[in-house]
């Protein structure tokens, strides 16, 4: 998918992304949310493929966590439907609902972990909410989490006010993969992080993707992060997809956001 | 759509295949757990088993660590287990399983009867920690108000009218509704009782001096202490747990002297305002009801009033107000101060907040009872 080359009138602001994708996770049409009378995001379309690594970026306050939000179904619209795994998330029945909110796992930009459980209450809780199996598989899955992002099984029983950014995005993560969920949305998943501890929360995510198929929706800020985790990057502006493609595309765009962004000083320190 | 997960044994020579076939998923979890734990059971049985996995549809962590827990435990009872047959895409997953180091399970917490006393002991010792505290945080802000005192212009102002607003202005038509109504209470036990002796008259005296001595004071304390004082913990305890008391510590700031000196003031001010329309309130209720049902017409109410009371009973009942708004806004501040990272320990310093709050309150109406009675007021 190449960039609309001339997007700097209106009317070309959003690509035809391929209404064909048959193996879209994430199918999002004409979206419209509006806060009062701000119009955040304005008849956006966007598909995420099965299996890929989605970087989402755009100018702060553009409403990319609106439209994560929006997904997940925390922000109502005012227009355009969404569907996930097929199902349509507005017909869908409260069983259909929960059907598909079992099988996606959010990592909330603040980590969102319950302050009065420990790390591995966290973890097994919605394990232990959807599932009905024993408290020594529940404790085995847990120290397993952990230990694919990267944590000691030591940290179990450590509340969540005890934990460093980096250990609480950690911990945050394994909750959210606790079910083996397909789909991971991801809200700033490096922000606090420093620049080692975001490179291997990268590195993190490649190999999840890798090992548990994951398809991922990551809303970043972080250059590393374009460059070296996702398959796709999509960019945000004016309440539309501006742009969607491979890093390769998003460099060769006109387009002055993305000129600025994609060539600035710190891209150029990134890419070398 | 795959279906439900089986293992099923074949025998192989001298040797065992367990061929693992449909979901090994977390959907299917507990299916998985009783048909791995049946297999563990075949330590022994055979030298060595193979557990062929080239049957399974999907793989996910749950059914790749029941796998890798079953060639464990396998491999443990003294027989040769391998897992066969996987899938290159699956490999990696199962690699990593079985770096898992399972730790032994945490141990639960039994209760004991010693557990119980002890716990018991810590509340008892933990009470004088709670008076130490108390004087600690006064220490600290007549320290504070001192420092105010000599730069006024370092006094917040805008903050203490902002709080006076939430604690006063916003309390008064709920407190004037509910002393309103104890005096309408009053007023009505006291005259059906009376009334046998051929007394009512007397319920005059008696609303005068129990609503202006105790029952205005103490009933508007409480509710201070309920709807303001747990809010000054919420508000405190919420911005300690978001760093924003550190915050303006680093600035320089004395939070004592930002946070709490208004607060405390705006109380001290409000609850002698409040406490007296409560008064007026209660007065008026039971004024209402001894006319309406007890046929005491409002100038022989006045009449009375004037006889049964002296300005005495009005000022023992103001000069309490201040001191228990103090009370009240000292519990609050420093139960605010002691709220840690987490949500649950916010909730039960603001429970704390207001059962000790009422509870110094009472304490402190005793102690003046005593006090008003050996001067003779």
């Amino acid at each position: 998918m190449t960039p609309v080359s001339d997007m700097t009138s209106k009317s070309t602001l959003a690509p035809e992304i391929a209404p064909e994708i048959s193996d879209a996770i994430i199918r999002v049409r004409d979206i419209t949310v509006q806060f009062g009378s701000t119009r955040v995001l304005d008849g956006l379309n966007l598909d995420v493929k099965r299996g890929e690594i989605l970087g989402f970026v755009g100018p702060s306050g553009a409403g990319k966590s609106v439209l994560t939000r929006t997904i997940i179904g925390l922000v109502p619209k005012v227009a355009g439907h969404i569907e996930v795994f097929g199902v349509d998330l507005d017909a869908a029945s409260t069983r259909e609902r929960r059907g598909v909110e079992r099988r996606w796992g959010i990592l909330f930009q603040q980590g969102a972990l319950f302050s009065s459980l420990t790390v591995r209450q966290n973890i097994q809780f919605p394990v232990r909410e959807y599932l009905n199996v024993s408290q020594r598989l529940l404790d085995e899955i847990m120290v397993a989490k952990l230990g694919m992002v990267g944590l000691r099984p030591e940290v179990a029983d450590r509340f969540p006010s005890e934990l460093s950014g980096g250990m609480i995005k950690r911990v945050a993560l394994a909750r959210a993969l606790a079910l083996d969920p397909e789909l991971v949305f991801l809200d700033e998943p490096t922000s606090g992080l420093d620049p080692i501890g975001a490179g291997d929360f990268d590195e993190l995510v490649r190999t999840l993707q890798r090992t548990l198929g994951l398809t991922v929706f990551m809303v970043t800020h972080d250059l590393d992060s374009l460059y070296t985790a996702c398959d796709r990057i999509a960019v945000l502006g004016n309440g539309k997809i501006i742009a969607a493609g491979s890093m390769a595309d998003m460099q060769a765009s006109q387009h002055p956001w993305l000129r600025s962004y994609f060539h600035g000083k710190r891209a150029r320190a990134v890419m070398g | 759509m795959s279906g439900d997960p089986t293992l099923e044994r074949i025998a192989q020579g001298n040797g065992l295949a367990l061929c693992a076939g449909g979901s090994w998923t977390a959907r299917f979890a507990p299916l998985l757990e009783p048909l791995v734990a049946d297999a563990e059971k075949l330590t022994g049985s055979r030298p060595n088993i193979f557990i062929d996995v080239s049957q399974v549809d999907k793989l996910d962590t749950f059914g790749a660590w029941l796998i890798e827990r079953l060639r464990r435990s396998l491999t443990q009872g003294g027989v040769e287990a391998k897992i066969a047959g996987l899938s290159d895409n699956y490999s990696s997953l199962v690699d990593e399983v079985r770096r898992v180091k399972v730790a032994p399970a945490a141990g639960t917490t039994s209760v004991t009867i010693t557990g119980m006393l002890d716990q018991v002991g810590r509340s008892v010792a933990g009470f004088g920690t709670t008076i130490v505290e108390l004087v600690d945080m006064l220490g600290a802000v007549l320290a504070a108000s001192g420092r105010v005192l000599i730069h006024p212009t370092s006094f917040r102002l805008t903050s203490t009218v902002h709080h006076l607003e939430q604690v006063c202005w916003r309390a008064v038509p709920i407190v004037g509704l509910i002393t309103f109504l104890i005096g309408c209470i009053i007023a009505q036990q006291g005259i059906f009782h009376f009334r046998r002796f051929g007394a009512d008259i007397f319920v005059v005296d008696m609303l005068g001096v129990l609503v202006l001595r105790e029952i205005g004071v103490l009933l508007v304390a409480i509710m201070v202490a309920g709807r303001s004082g747990s809010a000054y913990t919420a508000e405190l305890g919420s911005m300690k747990m978001r760093e924003e008391i550190d915050a303006l510590r680093t600035m320089g700031f004395d939070p004592i002297e930002v946070l709490i000196l208004p607060r405390m003031l705006a109380l001290v001010i409000a609850l002698p305002i409040l406490a007296f329309i409560g008064a007026m309130a209660a007065l008026y209720g039971g004024g209402l009801v001894a006319w309406l049902y007890g046929g005491v017409d409002p100038e022989a109410f006045l009449l009375r009033l004037r006889d049964a009371i002296s300005i005495d009973h009005f000022t023992v009942g103001l000069i309490k107000a201040p001191v228990m708004a103090a009370v009240i806004g000292l519990v609050a501040c420093v139960e605010g101060l002691a709220v840690e990272g987490s949500a649950e320990s916010l909730g039960a310093h603001t429970t704390s907040s207001v059962v000790k709050g009422i509870f110094f309150v009472i304490v402190m109406d005793g102690v003046f009872a005593i006090f008003f009675a050996s001067i003779g007021m």
